[in-house]
């Protein structure tokens, strides 16, 4: 039995509706631990104050330099006291979670056994940034809790300047949209710079996400520095027994009003079977006796949505890779960017292949561990140098899927012009 | 004093530094059997998956929500579901829903009346709402201008229905942040604290505190510049130029930022992270001046329903908010709601221009 509970009539009114209440479990945790039966004080002071009360610090643990973040109360008596003595010091561990979120109970009841006996209790899965947080702990026992969770084969994440954990989406292990191998590339990539997390000393943070396909279940455009999106290349595949299934249950209404007039390149058409016209770049299949659809592959932009209403029946081809972007982050300072193409097609079938995302990704942390101003984001710092200088670093050849168009003013200079035609005709001829 | 009986210090173990995880012993048999080999999907009721694999193997995931922010009891029962329906496999998705995996059709009935059972909804599915993705807020953040599992858990009351069905005209994400950093992320709708007031700066700290030159450099619009006062040096705020972002408070935490009265918050919509259709969108802001107002936020709670009252009713399938938008145009987007569209709503920052209409496209 713990201490008595404070009041908390705030917080008590986040206990009633159908939604679970993080309230009701913070009580539980609090009938048997003063250290939640304080954290409950201190919280329930917030909602009546409006205000926060804890501060950072240092903390960590024994070989690394971050994957804790460290928090001290700011609630104090007048005399400097804590207000909630039991929870003065509430840190949090961030700890990698394994590709795809997947886990069995095992594991899982181990974390809870771990987290009882040296925490408070309170386990988040998972943060914004893909981390299983381990939410409570006194300075003491955060080596203690990330002993025993570092022997399990799990690792902290990333915390302040450094290369922060990733997250990949369930892809290839339940999903048919899948272009790579997610889980893979994930691993492969954030192996590879384990110092570069547990040792933060870069300009400031870089995250990668991994999705399967252009849904972008990950968010990596917008929440990323390099974002791997998985794409094909070749036609979309089609199977006649689901096109024909998908439109007996939906009929031609929902054929041309949900899918045809979706398509944004208008490359998806519907027409009478005698009209439909196969060719290299044509997928085509029927969805009854008498009309069929015809994709146009080269105007298809690999959005995804006529693969999403009628899964099964149209899916990506088969000639698999992704696109990668690099450069999104959110508002702070000059505002929010996403990612730009700097690879419009990559292959990722072979370990070969996937060792050449980790070569590029090592040279574009090298790059911005040298050129990035003091807490600049990969992409303000493209923002400032310009994205050719950026691909002229990086040894990567210009493309036209890099842009939404070419320039328009005429403020720049061109006197290189015919240099830049002489080496593109030369590598042409060379191919 | 016998010295040999003093313990020695003991060892510092080395951490071992395995990185992330193979996920492979955690994945379902069925999933790892079938690893890059699925065919379709359909969803024969909301909350549940249905994949079918090139192999003729068939697997329904069921979907639950949960309040992210777990105490081990709640994680334990989680874990009880899994070992009896679930062959003790289980995986989360990005917004902390909890997902199980069955091969027997026979099954999932069970499975979701154990979960409601429990506590946990099943949904979130399709063309749901889907639980909010929210951030730490006063349980945990250093800089936070309100709660983040609170306002969870106050709007998912009310939106609960929407959780367990899907009836929206497409998926509806939502994410709240509870500072202008937008840790909550990019999402259909969003609120977000919005600051009104500039810091207020305590001089007698800041000398001990903060590495001025880095202060300084943090603002977007150049409004911190350093000064003595009092005789100690300190940092001055042109509060003229300050668009109270509150960028410099968490390298200077003297610099409050945060307000009970003044720290709003605001309501973003539209925003995008999937290429379906057009490119992923940014969401923009429609709704400020909302008042912190814990411990159920109620003038937010209705101005998040009022815009997904009006986009159910009024959008087609298929159409993202940002896509209905498009579609309707913003002027009829403020009308519809009835949200007034005040001059703060007219951007002037960076690459503005673009936002502007350069056009005669007006809708009548």
């Amino acid at each position: 039995m713990a201490k008595k509970m404070h009041d908390t009539p705030n917080l008590d009114q986040l206990e009633s509706g159908p939604w679970p209440s993080f309230v009701t479990g913070l009580k539980h945790l609090a009938e048997d631990k003063d250290y939640m039966v304080d954290l409950l004080g201190q919280l329930e002071e917030s909602y009546k104050t409006k205000k926060g009360y804890w501060k950072g610090g240092t903390v960590g643990v024994f070989g690394y330099g971050g994957g804790v973040i460290p928090r001290f109360t700011e609630l104090k008596n007048e005399d400097g006291t804590p207000k909630f003595p039991d929870a003065a010091e509430f840190h949090t561990l961030r700890i990698m979670p394994p590709p795809g979120m997947h886990y069995d109970t095992d594991t899982l009841r181990k974390f809870c056994d771990i987290w009882e006996e040296h925490g408070s209790g309170l386990i988040a899965f998972h943060g914004q940034s893909g981390d299983i947080m381990f939410q409570g702990a006194t300075t003491e026992n955060v080596q203690k809790s990330f002993d025993e969770i570092n022997e399990m084969g799990f690792d902290l994440g990333g915390a302040g300047p450094a290369v922060r954990t990733s997250m990949s989406c369930v892809g290839a292990a339940r999903c048919e949209q899948s272009c790579y191998n997610e889980a893979q590339a994930h691993r492969a990539v954030l192996n590879t710079f384990l110092d570069d997390i547990h040792r933060p000393s870069l300009p400031y943070k870089l995250k990668f996400k991994f999705s399967g396909c252009p849904n972008d279940c990950m968010n990596a455009i917008q929440r990323s520095d390099i974002a791997v999106i998985g794409t094909w290349r070749d036609n979309i595949r089609t199977d006649e027994e689901l096109a024909k299934k998908w439109f007996a249950k939906h009929g031609m209404d929902e054929l041309v009003n949900d899918v045809v007039a979706r398509c944004p390149t208008k490359a998806f058409q519907v027409k009478e079977l005698s009209k439909i016209k196969a060719g290299e770049h044509t997928s085509t299949v029927a969805v009854n006796d008498t009309h069929g659809i015809e994709i146009s592959n080269q105007d298809c932009v690999r959005c995804m949505h006529c693969v999403n209403v009628m899964t099964g029946a149209l899916a990506p081809g088969k000639d698999k890779g992704a696109t990668v972007l690099v450069g999104g982050k959110s508002h702070l300072k000059i505002g929010g960017l996403m990612g730009t193409v700097v690879f419009p097609f990559i292959k990722l079938d072979t370990e070969e292949e996937v060792a050449n995302l980790v070569d590029f990704s090592e040279r574009h942390i090298d790059f911005f561990a040298e050129n990035a101003l003091e807490h600049e984001r990969s992409g303000e710092m493209i923002e400032r140098i310009g994205l050719s200088n950026y691909l002229d670093a990086m040894e990567i050849e210009v493309d036209p899927a890099m842009v939404n168009s070419p320039r328009m003013n005429p403020y720049v200079r061109t006197d290189g012009w015919e240099d830049e035609v002489a080496k593109i005709n030369a590598k042409k001829q060379a191919a | 004093m016998n010295q040999a009986v003093q313990a020695a210090p003991a060892a510092k173990r080395k951490p071992k530094e395995t990185g992330v995880p193979d996920n492979t012993k955690y994945l379902h048999p069925t999933l790892l059997k079938n690893y890059g080999n699925w065919r379709y999907h359909d969803r024969p009721r909301p909350g549940v998956l249905h994949h079918v694999a090139h192999s003729g193997d068939e697997v329904w995931s069921v979907r639950a929500g949960t309040q992210r922010q777990m105490d081990v009891h709640t994680i334990r029962k989680l874990c009880d579901i899994a070992d009896n329906f679930a062959e003790g496999r289980v995986r989360f998705t990005i917004r902390s829903n909890i997902e199980y995996i069955v091969t027997d059709e026979k099954k999932v009935a069970p499975l979701i009346a154990e979960l409601e059972k429990s506590g946990f909804p099943v949904g979130g599915t399709g063309n749901s709402i889907t639980m909010i993705a929210h951030t730490q807020g006063w349980l945990h953040c250093d800089i936070p201008g309100t709660d983040a599992s609170g306002v969870v858990k106050a709007l998912m009351d009310e939106l609960y229905d929407e959780f367990r069905r899907e009836e929206m005209p497409n998926r509806v994400h939502l994410s709240t942040s509870c500072c202008e950093i937008n840790c909550g992320g990019q999402a259909d709708l969003a609120v977000i604290v919005q600051h009104t007031k500039p810091p207020v700066i305590n001089h007698d700290m800041v000398a001990n505190v903060c590495e001025r030159p880095t202060v300084v450099a943090r603002c977007p619009v150049a409004a911190i510049r350093p000064a003595m006062v009092n005789g100690k040096p300190s940092l001055e705020i042109d509060e003229t130029k300050c668009m109270c972002c509150g960028a410099c408070y968490p390298p200077c935490p003297p610099m409050q930022i945060n307000d009970p009265e003044f720290s709003k918050l605001a309501i973003w919509v539209g925003g995008k992270n999937s290429n379906a259709r057009g490119k992923p969108t940014f969401m923009k802001m429609v709704a400020a001046g909302l008042p912190n107002n814990p411990p159920r936020w109620p003038e937010v709670g209705a101005v998040v329903k009022n815009i997904l009252t009006v986009y159910k009713e009024d959008a087609r399938p298929w159409e993202r908010l940002a896509d209905w938008i498009d579609r309707i145009g913003w002027p009829r987007f403020f009308e519809k709601t009835g949200l007034p569209f005040t001059k703060y709503l007219i951007d002037d920052w960076r690459g503005s221009r673009y936002n502007l209409n350069a056009s005669a496209h007006i809708r009548f």
